[in-house]
């Protein structure tokens, strides 16, 4: 029962770091149509700010998640405006290289810039220790990374049904040509949700830090992750890359808790069984 | 008088293309003397090279001829390694003609069993799905250690004279020619292949797989085809490389090694036997120099390589070279 619990707890807490890193690569990939493998390197980079925000400069956890989270995109534009603008409407094939290039620049530089060891983020004292539920105590960053994720879900459910720019938004992911020509400003849109995207890489990648510990092959390593969760949820869609984080967060966390010896194998076992019975993911609108 | 015509060009294309193949296995043949020569001390370098040439080919099998994106293709290669090493430690399999005969035959039942699950979708699943095998791969590789030596490597191949007469030495000289002639024999049958109705089949099939099936011929079947012949070409390259180094370690069946083999690929140009060649041997020499001179920023300097082949040479080098020859050709008309 403790194991059951501890293991539920766990892979929520981890399905949400994954929900709110991966949501961004959804939506962009969805809406631009591109494979952006470099999408954990801006996590990467989110975490390294922060880490030097409030180790190096002695800033709070609030303002460090801040900062990391606009020097991420004030770091990402140049990289968009630069690159990722001449692979918009290119080859899969092309995309995965560039983007791959793009990430074992950010390593190399990572690598150079703050060296090989492991970067912590510490963590306020109201995050840290644990909470007693009465029969069962948690701690409380795992509460914390749950409710970060599940406030990202909501608030991105809202922008994106609620508001005119979500209506923009839904209106290019299904036809950029037509919605432009209904007088959307879809390169406002494009840029607007790429910011978003990166600063929501940004912000899970400081939440998460304590379930994916940031050092410099953290883009490498998890790049093959995100990108599987929002290929299993369906480009695109909230619900789907919500339902695929937990799903896969569970299956992950249950198998290390279980059988650790066997490492990711049933991870991806289930992403071949998922992917093969609904090859256009969960909640798939991606032609 | 038209049909005369078009067996006239048929017959001058097949005979430039017989010419062209000639001139490939004299390129090989000469480019391989040339490094036996330069590089007398560095022969492990250049048989490695030959091993991932081997990979890269059978990647462009695959991704060149037939559009299949995939980011796992080492697990071909790794299973023919594997099944090479397995052969010659568990069973005393020992000569290394038949060795490379067990890796060709693992690498095409691993091409078999990747090409069955990788063919069932398109685009980004089907990536998604390379990416998931080639991990599998890994870890079963990494569990099955009574069999595989797991992260230790499979240690302890011994493989025996070549033919009984060339003994594998310490230079690694007959590894070196072993290497050359295999990859030279399978460049000539892959010319044919490439060429022959069922290569134009695959690229028609790259190009409008909707038109193939109306034209009664089933996509899946010939891709799967091409998918065991692209294992046994893997498999040989895996074998090969366990036959030289004598050992087989699990980064054989590496997501990185998927990667820098498609990278290779698109570096020299896809759809081309002869870019998959260049690009192999531009980028080890790179990664040779590079990270021999500076390994801390290796990583970058690929990075950065890779990002100028897609901004400047989308075609790939000896894409790019043949279009620029091409176009020579045509104005000089």
């Amino acid at each position: 029962m403790q194991t059951i619990f501890s293991i539920a707890v766990d892979a929520l807490a981890y399905g949400m770091v994954l929900f709110v890193i991966s949501i961004g690569l959804s939506v962009t990939l969805g809406l631009m149509r591109v494979v952006n493998l470099a999408h954990g390197a801006f996590a990467m980079i989110g975490g390294y700010i922060a880490s030097y925000a409030a180790r190096d400069l002695g800033l709070g956890y609030g303002a460090a998640v801040l900062i990391a989270v606009f020097g991420t995109i004030v770091i990402a534009i140049p990289i968009e405006r630069l690159l990722y603008r001449r692979i918009y409407g290119q080859p899969e094939l092309t995309q995965v290289l560039m983007t791959i290039g793009i990430t074992f620049c950010i390593i190399g530089i990572a690598n150079y810039v703050f060296g090989p060891t492991l970067k912590t983020i510490p963590l306020p004292p109201s995050l840290e220790g644990s909470a007693d539920l009465g029969f069962r105590s948690i701690a409380v960053h795992r509460i914390f990374a749950i409710v970060c994720g599940l406030a990202v879900a909501g608030a991105l459910w809202f922008a994106i049904e609620k508001t005119a720019f979500g209506v923009k938004l839904r209106a290019a992911v299904d036809n950029a040509a037509m919605a432009a020509a209904l007088g959307v400003r879809t390169e406002v849109v494009y840029a607007v949700s790429f910011a978003v995207a990166v600063g929501l890489a940004a912000f899970g990648g400081v939440v998460g830090a304590e379930l994916l510990p940031v050092e410099p092959y953290y883009a490498l390593r998890y790049m093959v992750t995100f990108l599987v969760v929002v290929s299993v949820g369906g480009a695109g869609s909230i619900p789907g890359a919500l339902a695929a984080c937990l799903l896969l967060g569970g299956i992950d966390t249950t198998g290390r808790y279980l059988m650790p010896e066997f490492g990711e194998f049933f991870f991806y076992l289930a992403v071949i069984a998922i992917v093969c019975v609904f090859p256009r993911g969960l909640a798939g609108r991606m032609k | 008088m038209a049909t005369m015509n078009e067996a006239a060009t048929a017959l001058a294309a097949g005979r430039r293309g017989l010419g062209r193949d000639l001139a490939g296995l004299a390129v090989i043949l000469v480019l391989a003397a040339i490094g036996y020569l330069l590089f007398p001390n560095n022969l492990a370098l250049l048989t490695r090279i030959t091993a991932i040439a081997l990979l890269v080919l059978s990647l462009d099998l695959v991704t060149g001829y037939c559009g299949v994106a995939t980011l796992g293709h080492a697990a071909l290669f790794g299973s023919g390694a594997y099944a090479a090493g397995i052969a010659a430690v568990h069973f005393g399999i020992t000569d290394p003609l038949l060795m490379v005969a067990a890796g060709i035959l693992g690498g095409a039942l691993a091409g078999l069993a990747c090409g069955i699950v990788i063919l069932r979708a398109h685009g980004l699943p089907q990536l998604v799905l390379s990416i998931a095998l080639i991990h599998l791969f890994h870890e079963f590789a990494n569990k099955a250690s009574s069999w595989t030596g797991g992260s230790d490597g499979l240690a302890g191949i011994a493989p025996d004279p070549l033919i009984g007469l060339f003994a594998f030495d310490l230079w690694g000289r007959t590894a070196y020619v072993f290497g050359v002639v295999l990859l030279a024999i399978v460049f000539v049958l892959l010319r044919l292949v490439v060429r022959s109705p069922f290569g134009m089949l695959c690229r028609g099939i790259k190009e409008d797989p909707i038109r193939i099936r109306a034209m009664g011929a089933s996509p899946t079947i010939a891709l799967l085809k091409m998918y065991v012949i692209s294992g046994a070409v893997a498999g040989a390259g895996g074998a090969l490389n366990a036959v030289s180094t004598q050992v087989v370690a699990l980064d054989s069946l590496s997501f990185t090694l998927s990667a820098e083999s498609l990278v290779m690929l698109v570096l020299g140009g896809t759809g081309s036997l002869f870019g998959a060649l260049t690009g192999t041997i531009v980028f080890m020499f790179f990664e040779d120099l590079v990270s021999a001179a500076n390994p801390f920023h290796w990583l970058t300097m690929v990075g950065a390589l890779l990002i100028a082949v897609v901004l400047f040479t989308p075609k790939g080098l000896y894409g790019t070279v043949a279009a620029i020859l091409a176009r020579r050709r045509g104005a000089g008309r």
